[in-house]
């Protein structure tokens, strides 16, 4: 059989419940991670989509990209899955999770190379079951029928279907790379394991610290300076909601240094001006 | 020329669609976001904007630029108060011109959406009962937990 052409869908429709905020706008060195899934995914297909909900087609998170909207409600990832193959019923989809901050284009490359056209998808073992990996795999034109029929049937996991169906399972080239981040505390993690290393001596330097907001107000001031062993934004967060009982968490906030928006783990230098904005709501 | 602009007292909208104008354009689409008076079910007394002044130009003009070379427009430019507003007062215009009427919509469109998205700038809530809150940040307290062990890094303790 020919191999059909290949393209990409970035899943961004779910609801983040557990990180009680949108994923796909969680950031790992400054870069949002919906961004990073299209820049990893883009060159090893011929077009690449978002995945995402009716109601999330004008969030402008996600209309600077080429947007599939689900066709039903609350089917979960297989949503998106059915509604890329309805819109292109003859082309094989790579399928990816925005939310895969260790990935790296060499996982996703041999999945390619690997890839069998003759089964209906093909697919990486969990490191931790070994069960099939659903949200970094490649789904066959001839998958689509199935896959419909297994919806119908009620089912809502892509991992039994594949799990059940002639499904190509390749191991990991890289253990961690299919990692997932679904808490506050495991995005804080995987931040830090990801941001540049921060290891050099603590040196006491001065800092500028303004505050807004919410911010402002548990902070009892606008602005202050501090001398502190912070070497990083996330380091001196945590100094400041111990000195100061800034009460917000982290993962709601976005870092500005020296008046322009920075990153948790960038390193921080003498006279800096550091601010934590707390959600915006302009308009 | 776009422009973010950060306004202390009312803003006009006859003189912002004045300095818009211009006669490569065939057409103009604006918006008013006004301070309407309830929010998510509670009566709604008046509103305070803060912002952090030179991010939201700066964030503000690059998100005019954006729109500008996405749709094709000639002018845009966005204004946003500051400080106490009553019901009725506009919080924010924004108006885009274009040589034809579609992009100008689609255009208007997309700022407001963008500006109300990452622009660092704030909103207060007064009600009518009394009570007061910053809008979307009420509810993104620190969860209270038990004391449990640090994840380590690099031997670095994490918040």
């Amino acid at each position: 059989m020919s191999a059909a052409e290949l393209y990409g869908l970035v899943l961004a429709g779910g609801r983040s419940k557990r990180m009680q905020r949108d994923k796909a706008a969680l950031s790992y060195a400054g870069k949002p991670q919906l961004a990073r899934a299209l820049e990893l995914i883009t060159p090893l297909v011929s077009r690449a989509f978002v995945s995402v909900r009716p109601d999330q087609l004008h969030d402008p998170q996600r209309t600077g990209y080429a947007l599939i909207a689900d066709l039903r409600p609350d089917l979960g990832p297989l949503a998106g899955i059915e509604a890329a193959q309805a819109a292109y019923p003859d082309r094989a989809w790579l399928v990816l999770a925005c939310d895969l901050p260790f990935l790296q284009p060499a996982t996703l490359r041999q999945l390619i190379a690997r890839r069998d056209v003759n089964r209906l998808a093909t697919a990486y073992r969990s490191q931790f079951d070994g069960q099939p990996e659903p949200l970094c795999a490649i789904y066959e034109p001839a998958s689509r029928e199935p896959l419909r029929r297994w919806i119908d049937q009620d089912q809502r996991c892509p991992r039994a279907w594949l799990a059940a169906a002639d499904t190509l399972l390749l191991d990991l080239p890289e253990p961690r790379a299919l990692d997932n981040v679904n808490t506050a505390e495991e995005y804080l993690a995987a931040s830090a394991a990801l941001g540049p290393d921060t290891a050099a001596p603590a040196v006491p330097r001065q800092l500028n610290i303004r505050y807004f907001a919410l911010l402002r107000e548990q902070a009892g001031r606008g602005a202050e300076a501090l001398r502190t062993e912070a070497r990083t934004p996330q380091e001196l967060y945590a100094q400041l909601q111990r000195e100061r009982g800034l009460k917000l968490a982290p993962q709601f906030l976005r870092v500005a240094v020296n008046d322009e928006f920075g990153d948790w783990q960038q390193p921080l230098r003498d006279g800096d001006t550091v601010a934590f904005l707390p959600p915006v709501a302009g308009g | 020329m776009n422009r973010f602009s950060l306004h202390h007292t009312a803003l006009e909208p006859q003189q912002l669609i004045a300095a818009l104008r211009r006669p490569d354009c065939g057409g103009y689409v604006t918006f008013e976001g006004t301070v309407r008076n309830h929010n998510e079910g509670r009566a709604v007394r008046r509103l305070e904007y803060e912002a952090f002044a030179p991010l939201a130009v700066r964030e503000g003009e690059r998100i005019l630029a954006d729109a500008c070379a996405r749709f094709g427009l000639e002018r845009a430019h966005c204004a946003h108060r500051v400080g106490a507003l009553d019901i009725g007062a506009i919080a924010v215009w924004v108006g885009v011109g274009a040589v034809h009427r579609g992009e100008a919509f689609e255009a208007c469109r997309y700022i407001i959406d963008h500006v109300k998205h990452s622009v660092p700038i704030w909103k207060k809530e007064y009600y009518e009962d009394g009570d007061s809150g910053w809008v979307n940040c009420e509810h993104c307290a620190e969860a209270p937990e038990p004391q449990r062990p640090a994840v380590a890094h690099r031997g670095q303790g994490l918040i």
